[in-house]
């Protein structure tokens, strides 16, 4: 461990649930950047159960790559190495979540665990439908890392959250790790009720008592819960994980978990820029999606939704239907599952060949799917703050806001970055192109980047300490400029002009080009290159400032270019199979997604 | 270079066996170190705390927030401890100048857990539920975990599986097919198949599975299983690869995968060489942190294992000459001898980059394969 943070060279590991990774930050020619990276099987489990054997094998290949040396003969972390690591590994952060109503106080709860970087295992509140027995029964078997107790504003509802209260007393919620140890409690709820709760809860649990997590309606601040909620990991869960303990003394700053790292730095990218951004994890058994949006963060972690360990939840969740739509070759049913079912027990194996890879890339654009799609039910505005009376609603009672609706509007959405193995290590970067394309479906102009080699969570931890190291790794190293993808919403037939433009390129010819409805086309342009276009869309079709209106705007290039994709918003995929299939086939030849020799064996 | 890690599954003929078998909470242990146990020895028990039900008190007498507390001192008629029956009376009070009266009566037998000045709730806990384990295999209590459990200890064969279904069983060996590559169909199981733990060779076909289920078959240990057969077989799919507590008559090991996969020869070979021998097995699978691979131990004699094969560790290092098996790809469960690692990224037939190794199949041919695609294979048994 060193003892300061002016230094020329950082050392930084991810600890996930799969993979350890290590990567070298060094000073070079007066500006820090990445010189080595190295990865390995994870060491949680038998036989090794300590995390470091996993990390010192990443550091090892860094080592060899790069010829300076970080560990003793014994294995040991030398003295003066500056070292920094987040982690997910042992499941993660899992927290139980209880609040008094759902779609309120219970909501806001959710979102400071997630804000965390914690799993929500289960929220329960006085309306989620459940009869109480069937609460009971579930805080008995679940075995949390740690309870979030929130609800009440300030001088609001007493009565709920120490009946709450009273429930865990009796229900006796255990522990994931250690019998005999006291689980931990962050209550975060209606301050005048802080010392009843410690009268109940103090002495049965490791009890915490943070500010309220909505002292009114209208106000939301989550900051303390989640700063509870990392303190508590560092001391009641990192403390049992295997090997953890040791590791925390190599570290230079507090272990943080893998979403929170990445949520930081995805927050430093979007106010840097002043843009609009959603960022995405596909990992191995999570898929953590990111987003700041008008200069809101939100974090959204769906558990059981994975590319190893939980490939067959998307399975089940997305169903055959939705994952066998992406695929452009015949495969049958029974193949598919079994394939699946293979990759969920010899989750660190890779796709050695092409039907492999297209049918995990299928995977992951679900994967993604279906995590957005629960994020956004988390990214609406604050339920429970009623408006202001108006001449409009004279005559009716202040309502409710309509928050059902979502403040994500996808034509405003800047920027996706992708992370995570699906879309970092895609052979091609168009590959990951296409994956957040159908994934995500943005509409309007839209930049897409790529976390280079899934670094995102090195770059964020090192961000606590110094955030210049970090944003100049992150815009020279980390994150690769892929393109921009140009999608009008709406829909239209199928042949009809969906887009005109009209470009200077650089080389300074005239770029004069129609798309017809219904496809999918590469111009390549530069990655550091950037052109004005005027586009003009169809009269259903709207690319940003109206049905059929006109945008004058500038696009960057990438390493794949400028992706217009045509096929309409929502994206609705032909019913018949075959008719699918050619498309898929037309639209990846287009975009050079595979191999035409492969893609031409499956037509 | 750092250690290359491949983990493999485990298959050893002969070799000292160690379980912990420990309560899901406190408890207290039955037995002592040096006790000899069998399977069915009950090794600790504990108490786990009943469920409860919640009687709102205050509101079946009408007693506003204010009053509760009052209420408790005057009203309830039981405390923390009292034993009460269903019908019984817990509380009451007298209105409307004492002609009437309120009362709150228990919907349920047990113990009063919990009383609320607060919200005027009580809470009834139901009587504990005993929580029981086994031994599990026969052997000797080596250890004794206070409060915990037990280390039992045995010496004999144990071979991992892949995935598996169901809990923990035991019951007698029978080889149900000749070959490792044979189908075990429906026709080969009977009634008298009951309470056994039976073997086949490659792929069990759903109705032969359904079949050992409605004959009481303790286990299965099969090469490979279709993923729709074992989802017609739970009712249900499984998500997250999290397995053992499935409520099903016979538990299902699958030795290599899904799809039609035959049996590793000598996994196939050991399991038939002791045909007729008592076996545990456990088909809970755990595919995330902390693996747990499902399980068959079969308990030895020294004498049994004629002539006894030297039962080398697992070694997790691959290396020049170390054999492997291809987990992944055209090419599944195919073994080979590894010729180089190579010590920089290459690049495979998907344009990926990543960490390869060079093997040599048994036909001779070279192949250059993903690192993370092999297996090491355990030394001390033979293919």
């Amino acid at each position: 461990m060193s003892t300061s943070f002016d230094l020329d060279t950082i050392l930084a590991t991810d600890v996930g649930s799969t993979t350890s990774k290590a990567i070298l930050i060094k000073k070079v020619m007066g500006e820090f950047r990445l010189v080595g990276r190295g990865e390995a099987p994870t060491t949680v489990e038998s036989p090794f159960e300590d995390v470091r054997v996993g990390v010192r094998n990443a550091v090892k290949q860094v080592e060899d790559l790069t010829g300076i040396h970080f560990l003793t003969k014994d294995g040991a972390l030398k003295e003066g190495t500056f070292y920094v690591s987040t982690s997910s590994a042992g499941g993660g952060l899992q927290i139980m979540v209880s609040g008094v109503i759902r779609r309120m106080t219970a909501e806001s709860g959710e979102r400071a665990a997630l804000g965390a970087g914690a799993i929500v295992l289960d929220v329960i509140a006085i309306d989620d439908g459940r009869e109480l027995h069937e609460k009971i029964e579930r805080m008995r078997s679940l075995r949390p890392d740690m309870i979030l107790m929130v609800g009440g504003t300030d001088g609001g509802d007493k009565i709920d959250l120490i009946d709450a209260a009273e429930l865990f007393i009796s229900a006796k919620p255990r522990p994931r790790f250690g019998v005999g140890f006291k689980l931990p409690i962050i209550f975060a709820g209606n301050k005048d009720v802080q010392n009843t709760i410690k009268d109940i809860l103090g002495d049965a649990f490791a009890l915490r008592i943070v500010s309220n997590i909505r002292p009114t309606l209208s106000i939301e601040d989550t900051e303390p819960a989640r700063e509870g909620v990392h303190d508590f990991y560092l001391e009641h869960v990192m403390s049992h994980a295997p090997g953890y303990p040791d590791l925390m003394k190599w570290t230079d700053i507090d272990i943080v978990p893998t979403p929170a790292a990445v949520g930081d730095i995805c927050q430093m990218v979007a106010e840097a820029q002043n843009i609009n951004l959603v960022g995405t994890d596909p990992g191995g058994a999570t898929t953590d999606i990111f987003s700041v949006f008008d200069g809101k963060f939100l974090r959204t972690v769906s558990a059981n939704l994975g590319m190893s360990y939980s490939i067959c939840n998307v399975l089940k969740e997305a169903g055959v239907a939705n994952i066998m739509r992406w695929i452009p070759y015949k495969l049958e049913e029974r193949e598919l599952r079994n394939r699946l079912r293979n990759k969920m027990i010899r989750p660190t194996t890779i796709p050695p060949d092409y039907e492999s890879l297209i049918v995990e890339q299928a995977v992951g654009r679900e994967a993604m799917r279906l995590a957005f799609q629960a994020h956004l039910s988390l990214a609406t505005p604050l339920r429970g703050v009623k408006k202001k009376k108006d001449l409009g609603s004279l005559g009716r009672r202040g309502e409710e806001d309509p928050a059902r609706k979502t403040y994500i509007d996808r034509l405003r959405l800047d920027m996706i970055i992708g992370s995570g193995g699906v879309n970092s290590h895609a052979p091609r970067r168009v590959q990951s192109a296409s994956v957040l394309i159908d994934a995500f479906q943005p509409e309007g102009i839209t930049k897409l980047m790529i976390d280079s080699i899934f670094m995102m969570p090195h770059l964020g931890v090192l961000s606590k300490v110094r955030p210049d190291v970090a944003l100049n790794v992150l815009n020279k190293d980390c994150l690769v400029r892929v393109g921009t993808c140009i999608a009008p919403k709406g829909l239209a037939k199928d042949g009809v002009d969906a887009l005109s433009i009209t470009a200077e390129l650089p080389d300074g010819t005239t770029l004069d080009k129609t798309f017809p409805y219904g496809t999918m086309e590469l111009i390549p342009l530069g990655e550091r290159e950037t052109i004005k276009m005027v586009i003009n869309p169809h009269s259903g079709l709207d690319v940003g400032n109206g049905g059929g209106k006109r945008l004058e705007t500038t696009v960057s290039g990438g390493v794949v270019g400028l992706i217009f994709d045509t096929r309409g918003r929502p994206l609705i995929l032909p019913e018949n199979d075959e008719e699918r299939r050619e498309k898929l086939i037309k639209w990846y030849l287009s975009l050079g997604v595979y191999p035409e020799k492969i893609l031409k064996l499956y037509g | 270079m750092g250690e290359a890690y491949t983990p493999g599954l485990e298959v050893k003929e002969a070799t000292i066996v160690r379980k912990r078998r420990v309560l899901p909470i406190p408890g207290e242990t039955l037995v002592k170190k040096g006790d000899k146990v069998n399977p069915e020895t009950k090794i600790a028990r504990a108490d786990l705390l009943g469920t409860f039900t919640t009687v709102d008190v205050r509101s079946d007498l009408g007693i506003l927030l204010g009053e509760v507390k009052k209420a408790v001192k005057e009203w309830f008629k039981v405390k923390v401890g009292d034993i009460v029956k269903e019908g019984d009376l817990l509380a009451s009070r007298k209105y409307f100048f004492g002609r009437r009266v309120k009362e709150s009566i228990a919907p349920t037998s047990g113990t009063i857990g919990y009383i609320s000045d607060v919200t005027g709730k009580l809470h009834i806990r139901a009587p504990p539920v005993p929580v029981e384990v086994t031994a599990y295999i026969p052997g000797e209590v080596v250890e004794v975990l206070p409060k915990e459990g037990v280390i039992i200890e045995t010496f004999g064969a144990y071979v991992q599986g892949i995935f598996g279904i169901g809990g923990e069983t035991h019951g007698e060996l029978e080889i149900l097919v000749s070959s490792p590559d044979e189908v075990l169909t429906e026709d080969k199981i009977t009634s008298s198949h009951t309470g056994k733990i039976l073997v086949g060779g490659s792929l069990i076909t759903g109705e032969a599975l359904q079949k050992a289920a409605k004959n009481h078959v303790n286990g299965i240990i099969v090469g490979s299983i279709e993923d729709d057969s074992l989802v017609n077989y739970l009712g249900y799919e499984i998500g997250v690869a999290v397995t053992g507590e499935e409520e099903v008559n016979t538990t299902l090991i699958m030795t290599e995968g899904f799809g039609k996969m035959s049996m590793l020869t000598w996994t196939f070979d050991l399991l038939k060489k002791f045909e007729g021998k008592q076996a545990s097995i456990s088909g809970a699978t755990h595919i995330r942190a902390g693996v747990i691979r499902p399980e068959i131990i079969i308990p030895l004699k020294p004498a049994d294992t004629h002539p006894i094969l030297e039962s080398e560790e697992t070694s997790s290092r691959l290396e020049p000459g170390t054999i492997i098996r291809i987990i992944r790809g055209r090419e599944f469960g195919a073994f080979a001898k590894v010729f180089k690692l190579e010590p920089t990224s290459k690049e495979i037939e998907t344009e990926s980059k990543t960490s390869v190794i060079i093997v040599t199949l048994d036909d001779g041919k070279k192949l250059t394969l993903p690192r993370a695609n092999v297996e090491i294979i355990g030394r001390g048994v033979s293919k």
